[in-house]
Order: structure tokens, then C-alpha cells, then sequence
């Protein structure tokens, strides 16, 4: 689905991303943890094609990022990307017309399951609000790919337990889900697999229940022991 | 029952315990339907790739049966019901005494112990 090979971005000479080689498959929930700076949102940014590398390639479904890509990956940025004069109910219409896979029916099950009304201005919703927004336009795409930029930063628990649900039931089954966060306690219950980074750099890549066997210890507590 | 699961130990394993014990006490039935792979992962809140292996270790272990078109079903064998309670409990047992006798009780102690437990629970 995903495919990184040797991929490197420098800004002025500095290092945000080096060497990264990464192989991400079908139907899978993915953990993209590190802590903030350590090329994340660099990483996501790549595989979505709002930068281009310095060195190597990226790859989805064999072709380079571009209008094709944007077809199969619904991404949800780090930060705000709504105009904040629309209602909500102007928003869905907005995605509804922009991506052929948006299902407005969903959307709509889901704005009802968050518990956000539709006729509301986006400028009037509180951060957890709008983070539920976000997701909601984000995972009403029938998409083969979901690219998550930390979520759940930013919320109170209440609201990430929700977020969380919401990514656990409305996910299709072939779908890819690639998800980052420094916030790996609350995360670690739904990955199928775990890419930490570090510096800039993939320091490890592995299955969820692998590493918690290998190590006899939680993602989290192996990450704080690993990196802090 | 709702799902106590610890994150410092594989997940998927402690699934397999989880139905297990919810088979032998009855919540679910030999023979019962059990839900869907997505509708369990979502009551345990976790990944469905990660319910569907341990149903399928399940499977493989005889304890659930899946029929081609109707789903998932608990064993109708009540002796490997019965077997499966029998080891949980052996299992706690082994551990309560380990640990009675960690703390230095001997075996009339110990008994005495349990006897006096069962009183207070009245059963």
C-alpha cells in the first residue's frame, strides 16, 4: 500500500527525516509514534505529497504521491483545515463535493454518534469539537487509506475514548490506517502494528503483540524506557 | 463482563482468555452464536485483525466451531467445556497456594483459611 525506500528530508541542511525505509500493508492499523519533532508529521506530510523528498521515494500503490494518491488517501492534517465561517453542515457538503468516495450518509451517522449539530458555525465548536469534526469528514471517506496526524492531541479523555470508537467502527476492513501520536497509552489498544521514530529516523517496526512478548511490557512503557 | 485487558501483556492472548472464561461460566452457551469478529473487537475496544486471531486460535483449539455461512459458534463438547474449567481452575488453585504459602501458612492453616472464607461468602 505504502512504500518507502530510502526516503530523507532536509530543510537547510538540517535533518528532519533520514533513511527511511518502510513498508506499510492492506488492512491494517498502524501506530506512528514518536515524540513531538521526530519527523512525524515530516513523514506524513511526504507520503501525502505537500513535500517533496530530498532523498529517496515514496510510494502508494506503486505510483508517486499526486492527484491519484489524494484519490485513495483520506488524511486528517495536524491542524485546523476548515474554514471556521462555515456551519458544519456547509463542511460536509464541501468534502461530499470534493472526494468522489465520501459517503454522506455516514458522515451523518457519525455526526450524530459525536453529538455535533450540523447547523452550528465551526468558529462556535470547542477544539474537541472541531478534532471530532475533523475526523468525522475524514472517516466518512470510503478510502483505501487513512493518513491520521495526531488525532487525539489536544482532547480531554472523554473525547479521545469517542475519536477512538469512531476510527474502530467506521474503518473498512481493507482499509490501511496510519495513525500518529506521542500519546501511546491511549492509542496502543487498537494497533496492529508499531513504527517508533526518533530523531528523524525509523528505529523500529514491528507487530503489536510481537514487541509487548518480546519486551513483557506495554508499547508505552517500552517507548518511555527506549526514548525519554 | 466487560473486557479487563493490560497492555503489558500480548493482547490477543488475553482475548482468548477472556472468552474462555466467559464460556465456562456460562455467559456463553455451548452451542450459542457468538457476535461478529467487528462487533466483539468493538466491545473490547480493540483492533479487529487482533479479535479475529484469537478467535481463530479458538478455532483452531476446537473451542469455537465456525459454520461456513452462519458464523461462529461455542462447542457443543461439554467435556472440553468441563476440561477447559477444570484447568482455570487448577490454575488459580496452584497460584492461591503458592502464594498462601509465600506468606508461611501450612496446610492445615491454609485450610482453615478457606474454610473460614467459604462461611463469610455463605455459600
Amino acid at each position: 500500500m505504502i512504500e518507502c525506500a530510502n526516503l530523507g528530508k532536509f530543510y537547510n541542511g538540517v535533518v528532519a527525516l533520514e533513511g527511511v525505509n518502510l513498508t506499510i500493508g492492506r488492512g491494517k492499523i498502524i501506530g506512528l509514534l514518536g515524540e513531538n519533532g521526530s519527523g512525524k508529521t515530516t513523514l506524513i506530510k511526504l507520503i501525502n505529497g505537500l513535500l517533496s523528498p530530498s532523498t529517496g521515494s515514496v510510494a502508494i500503490d506503486g505510483k508517486a504521491p499526486g492527484v491519484e494518491s489524494k484519490k485513495i488517501i483520506s488524511y486528517l492534517p495536524e491542524n485546523a483545515f476548515l474554514d471556521s465561517d462555515m456551519r458544519v453542515r456547509e463542511a460536509v457538503g464541501y468534502y461530499a463535493d470534493f472526494f468522489a468516495d465520501f459517503d454522506r450518509e455516514k458522515a451523518g451517522r457519525v455526526l450524530r454518534e459525536m453529538e455535533i449539530d450540523p447547523k452550528k458555525k465551526i468558529k462556535n465548536l470547542s477544539k474537541g469539537m472541531k478534532e471530532k469534526l475533523s475526523l468525522t469528514l475524514v472517516i466518512s471517506r470510503n478510502a483505501g487509506c487513512y493518513i491520521l496526524d495526531e488525532p487525539i492531541a489536544g482532547v480531554d479523555p472523554a473525547a479521545r475514548d469517542r475519536i477512538l470508537d469512531t476510527i474502530l467502527n467506521n474503518f473498512n476492513e481493507n482499509a490501511t490506517v496510519l495513525v500518529s501520536t506521542h500519546l501511546i497509552a491511549d492509542i496502543e489498544r487498537i494497533l496492529d502494528e508499531v513504527v517508533f521514530i526518533h530523531h528523524g529516523k525509523i528505529v523500529l517496526h514491528e507487530d503489536a503483540d510481537a514487541l509487548r512478548t518480546r519486551r513483557g511490557k506495554s508499547i508505552d512503557a517500552i517507548f518511555r524506557e527506549d526514548f525519554r | 463482563m466487560k473486557w479487563e485487558i493490560d497492555e503489558s501483556r500480548p493482547i490477543h492472548a488475553q482475548l482468548v482468555e477472556d472468552m474462555i472464561r466467559r464460556i465456562v461460566a456460562g455467559e456463553y452457551r455451548p452451542g450459542e452464536r457468538i457476535a461478529s469478529v467487528r462487533d466483539l473487537a468493538f466491545e473490547a475496544k480493540v483492533n479487529p485483525n487482533t479479535m479475529q486471531k484469537a478467535l481463530a486460535e479458538l478455532e483452531s483449539r476446537g473451542i469455537l466451531i465456525t459454520q461456513r455461512t452462519s458464523g461462529r459458534f461455542v462447542t457443543e463438547d461439554h467435556e472440553k467445556i468441563v476440561q477447559l474449567k477444570q484447568s482455570l481452575s487448577q490454575e488459580l488453585l496452584a497460584n492461591f497456594v503458592a502464594d498462601m504459602r509465600n506468606l508461611g501458612y501450612t496446610k492445615e492453616a491454609i485450610l482453615g483459611a478457606v474454610e473460614q472464607a467459604l462461611k463469610k461468602s455463605q455459600i
